[in-house]
């Protein structure tokens, strides 16, 4: 009896295990985005960038963390950086309609250079 | 030290709990210039070959609106001369012959299409004409080109918001479509900038802008090239140095 009770823990503990660790990954993602937003509002924009990259190194399906990165990029003038963030976040989360209006801005700006 | 970050980003995310999911940041994204200028000192606006509309003068205007804009937005030394009559030379004194086709010439006064201003080109060609102007002037980047500021009109029907009130004094606002005349002017300018030292085209980037009023606005035409300009000459300003942009994007949690 004490071996299926033991049994029954394992498998329960096995069973839970992958969703805890996406929660643990999303917060530890999360931190870092808010870090980087604190940061960033005080002008500190290369540790905003470093922390999202973080972000998105902890928890790649964070799109958020994507949009942030992308808005961090464009601000260094590192377009090819910012379009490749901002389509990863789109990929993720495409009827995001802050992450498709900061795209379309951005775009605006990257037509113009490209003219 | 572990647990000072950990206190802090407990802090921070309690922040974030009442921050709410967006946060509006404001940013400014530097432009880098399509043109290496670093190896001059110097920058010379030669002047334009100009047409279109005779109220305003779009050789002289456009030389003197680059030349206080470069002289606030770049680096180099901006060289004070009068804009050379380009199409007159061209005209009366040959400049360019030989260079390009021998497309006939229409009088600058009555040039009136981009056709006409491109049978001026063959002088941008002219190496020689452009390394001599360099070197009396100390080997500067120049920049010169065509000028086209026509006025326009266009007629059709356009739609309009048209307040109304009801009877409860409630006010109303009904898009209507209307049939309008509006006139103004279209600004094509093509800026090509030479090499002082070689006489040698560097880059060359052309722009159209547009405006329209109501017709019974009578917006004066040097009012309407300044407009134009206005919208065009970061672009300009862009190729030589950088320039920011601001704006702003919105942060997500």
């Amino acid at each position: 009896m004490r071996n299926v009770t033991l049994g029954m823990g394992l498998v329960l503990a096995l069973a839970t295990t992958p969703a805890v660790a996406t929660v643990d990954l999303r917060s530890d993602a999360k931190q870092q985005v808010e870090f980087g937003i604190q940061v960033a509002q005080r002008g500190l924009w290369r540790e905003a960038a470093y922390r999202w990259q973080r972000a998105v190194e902890i928890d790649p399906s964070y799109a958020a963390a994507w949009n942030n990165l992308a808005i961090a990029h464009e601000h260094s003038g590192d377009f090819a950086g910012a379009r490749e963030a901002y389509e990863r976040a789109l990929e993720i989360e495409p009827n995001n309609t802050t992450i498709q209006q900061n795209f379309d801005l951005f775009r605006e700006i990257n037509e113009r250079t490209s003219r | 030290m572990s647990a000072r970050v950990a206190s802090l980003a407990t802090v921070l995310l309690g922040l974030a709990a009442c921050a709410g999911p967006y946060q509006e940041v404001s940013i400014e994204t530097p432009l880098q210039p399509k043109l290496d200028v670093s190896s001059f000192n110097r920058i010379l606006i030669a002047g334009f070959v100009a047409g279109g509309s005779q109220d305003v003068d779009a050789n002289i205007e456009t030389a003197r609106l680059l030349r206080s804009q470069l002289r606030n937005r770049s680096d180099l030394q901006v060289i004070e001369t009068d804009a050379l009559a380009l199409a007159d030379l061209v005209m009366e004194d040959g400049l360019g012959d030989g260079f390009g086709d021998a497309v006939p010439l229409t009088e600058p006064t009555a040039i009136t299409e981009e056709q006409q201003l491109e049978a001026y080109e063959r002088v941008f060609a002219d190496i020689g004409f452009w390394r001599q102007l360099g070197e009396e002037h100390q080997d500067p980047l120049i920049v010169t080109g065509t000028v086209l500021f026509v006025p326009h009109s266009r007629e059709g029907f356009v739609t309009q918001e048209q307040e109304s009130y009801d009877s409860f004094g409630r006010r109303r606002v009904v898009p209507t479509r209307a049939y309008r005349e509006r006139t103004g002017y279209v600004l094509s300018p093509k800026f090509i900038f030479i090499d002082g030292r070689t006489g040698a085209t560097l880059y060359t980037e052309s722009h159209r802008e547009e405006i329209l009023y109501e017709a019974e606005q009578n917006t004066p035409a040097l009012s309407s090239y300044f407009e134009l300009m206005d919208r065009l000459l970061p672009t300009f300003l862009s190729a030589l140095s950088t320039q920011t942009i601001r704006g702003t994007r919105v942060l997500l949690r």
